[in-house]
């Protein structure tokens, strides 16, 4: 099958719904992504930046008590182990060498959980680029530490007080800014959203987690592929990297949404951020505002490729409540000695439920990723546990 | 009567006023106001939850509007008895657009008597589809161009637009600005030498002096944050109406001594 997001088109989501002044910008980082994936040099650099400097390949863990207790063999795949402390630092790297290439000096950025702000300010400090991070005022405040770490790194942060103060104001403010940097300025987008090329291109950046994991399962596992593949989703990128490895096999997909941040289980079509695909959204197509007890799946949409694997049928969209996430990662923690970040925690509390309701058969295999660790939750959940 | 025939029929530089619908109680009086003012059309903002290409004045503007209940339907809906002689331009995001489906959307306007529309977020390879409802409709879709489009996109910009095209005069937000950008005269001569559609030039315009010196390159101006600063800070539609008095005077003085 072609890879239609090739094309910046996942059925009838994706597109480059842009203002004029972005157009030429993104048409550049298409091209250079183009040749930059094809270049052997390039893809070599990015393979050396990804061993040494993140730590990769990572783990491929075994859970064994949780395993015990839920009666379904878990696999969890580590992201929460490297340098930085969650998978967006594989997708930053990619962008920011991209960036040098394309002789831009600084990155602009977008963040909720401050994860992404932390790698685009690590990719920029190992490359010696500045960077610009935009965060809402509201995960400025829930996400202090990682503000700390940014500006540690030399980051500049810029709150954002204006709609929600969360991540999809962070990102309109990004893109506001890009608007007037184009020349000097490359816009590092941390998800698998934004207009074409960015939700192929990061999701290409991150399939290292989903090939990676099927190496490893053909060597854990007599059946080679898990039945059940299982990521949470904010804008889509751990997951869309993690299905990219399995796509082409008979695993059962399943991405793990916020209650108060549904897109793909509960948008309607519509256009925000450049990009076409599930939105929630009132009934006079006002964006709504998101909530979730984790900042990173803070967001009201929800990347154009899940929006067509959930038409399709070929991955299932599910959602958890804060409360749920609460006492998973709880439970991961006191197991195996594993505190995930909140946003992964998603994933582990759709396998405790569906486990706990036999919707896993008995037996079952299951590979998680664990997109983080939960360091940057502790005075979240200090309240809370 | 088209909307381009209706701009090229005032036979001056062309001023085209900026409000955002339900923005007050009495909002419509700001196009009242506008209209007495000799605004040759006035762009309707219709306000969405997450302006990406607007600055902050606009952004407020657009939070106080939907704070106060403002909908598409509802602003529509005072809009259509409104009997006013300067063709009303709307300008909002796809999404709302979407919400309605491009069809019903662009009947709806037709319906309320809007004569044209501007979707910033929305380029020329995503137009298509918009592009063929508008026509249907008997609505002019205004395509816009920037100082970072090349001249073969520039060219398809010109021909595809209708009404007149849209030049942004400078690579950022809308807002106000101290000096206009250099990019603007540039541009708006770039436009006229590919097509013979006028050209407005907006971003960033907020004084006489401003709108003159580019008005010289252009066919007119779009004047937006400047009057939804006025607004917000409680200037009335006759207030409004007195600063967009000053700014006609200072085209049509130009335009005289030029003569
Ligand atoms: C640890 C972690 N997981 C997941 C996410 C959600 O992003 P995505 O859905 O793009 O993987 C974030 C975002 O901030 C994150 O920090």
């Amino acid at each position: 099958m072609k890879d239609l997001a090739e094309r910046g088109r996942f059925g009838d989501y994706g597109g480059r719904y842009v203002p004029e002044s972005l157009v030429a910008a993104c048409a550049e980082v298409e091209d250079a992504f183009r040749e930059a994936r094809s270049d052997p040099g390039f893809r070599e650099r990015l393979g050396t930046l990804l061993a040494l400097h993140v730590g990769r390949p990572t783990p491929l863990t075994p859970a064994p008590r949780l395993s015990a207790e839920l009666g379904v063999t878990l696999l969890l795949k580590r992201e929460d182990l490297t340098h930085t402390g969650s998978h967006k630092i594989n997708n930053v790297l990619g962008q920011a060498l991209l960036a040098t290439r394309m002789g831009r000096t600084r990155l602009i950025a977008e963040t909720g959980a401050g994860m992404h702000g932390v790698a685009v300010a690590t990719g920029a400090a190992l490359l010696g680029l500045r960077a610009t991070v935009f965060m809402g005022e509201r995960d400025v405040e829930r996400q202090a530490l990682n503000v700390f770490r940014m500006r540690m790194l030399g980051a500049e942060v810029v709150p954002v007080g204006v709609g929600s103060r969360t991540l999809k104001d962070a990102t309109s403010e990004a893109m506001r800014h890009w608007v007037g940097a184009t020349g000097e300025a490359y816009y590092c987008v941390g998800s698998v959203i934004g207009p074409t090329p960015y939700p192929w291109m990061v999701r290409e950046f991150q399939r290292v987690i989903g090939d990676e994991a099927r190496g490893q399962c053909a060597e854990a596992l007599a059946s080679a592929v898990p039945d059940y593949v299982v990521a949470c989703v904010g804008g889509g990128s751990n997951a869309a990297g993690t299905f990219a490895g399995f796509v082409d096999t008979a695993a059962r997909l399943v991405g793990v949404e916020a209650e108060g941040g549904a897109g793909a289980s509960r948008g309607r079509l519509g256009v925000l951020h450049g990009f076409r695909s599930l939105f929630l959204q009132d009934e006079h197509g006002q964006i709504s505002e998101a909530h979730s007890i984790a900042a990173g799946l803070d967001y009201p949409g929800v990347g154009p490729e899940h929006a067509y694997l959930r038409d399709l049928g070929r991955a299932r969209y599910v959602t958890v409540s804060d409360e749920e996430v609460v006492a998973a990662a709880v439970r991961l923690a006191r197991t195996e000695g594993i505190v995930p970040a909140l946003e992964s925690a998603h994933a582990i509390a759709w396998v405790i439920r569906a486990a706990g309701a036999g919707e896993l058969p008995p037996g079952a295999t299951v590979l998680i990723t664990l997109s983080g660790r939960g360091d940057k939750d502790m005075s979240t959940l200090k309240e809370l546990v | 009567m088209s909307l381009e025939k209706r701009l090229r029929d005032r036979g001056r530089k062309l001023l085209m006023p900026y409000v955002t619908g339900g923005i007050t109680d009495d909002w419509t009086g700001y196009l009242r106001s506008f209209a007495a003012a000799g605004a040759d059309a006035i762009e309707l903002g219709l306000p969405f939850s997450d302006p990406t290409l607007d600055g902050a004045t606009i952004q407020e503007a657009s939070d106080a509007a939907l704070a106060r209940g403002a909908t598409v339907h509802g602003i529509l809906a005072e809009i259509e008895g409104l009997d006013l002689d300067v063709p009303l331009v709307a300008s909002t995001y796809y999404n709302l657009v979407l919400r309605d489906g491009t069809s019903a959307f662009c009947a709806a306007l037709r319906q309320a008597g809007v004569a044209g529309l501007i979707v910033p977020d929305l380029p020329l390879e995503e137009a298509g589809e918009l592009a063929d409802a508008a026509a249907a409709a008997g609505v002019d879709l205004v395509l816009l161009a920037s100082p970072s489009t090349p001249p073969p996109r520039l060219y398809e910009i010109a021909r595809r637009s209708r009404g007149f095209v849209y030049a942004v005069s400078r690579m950022g937000t809308t807002g106000e600005r101290a000096a206009l950008a250099e990019s603007a005269g540039a541009l708006a001569e770039r436009i006229k030498q590919v097509g013979d559609r006028p050209v407005l030039l907006g971003f960033g315009i907020s004084t006489p002096e401003q709108a003159v010196e580019a008005a010289r390159r252009a066919d007119g101006v779009v004047v937006g944050a400047a009057i939804m600063r006025r607004i917000l800070d409680g200037a009335g539609p006759d207030d409004v109406g007195a600063y967009v008095t000053t700014l006609r005077r200072a085209l049509d003085q130009e335009s005289d001594e030029r003569r």
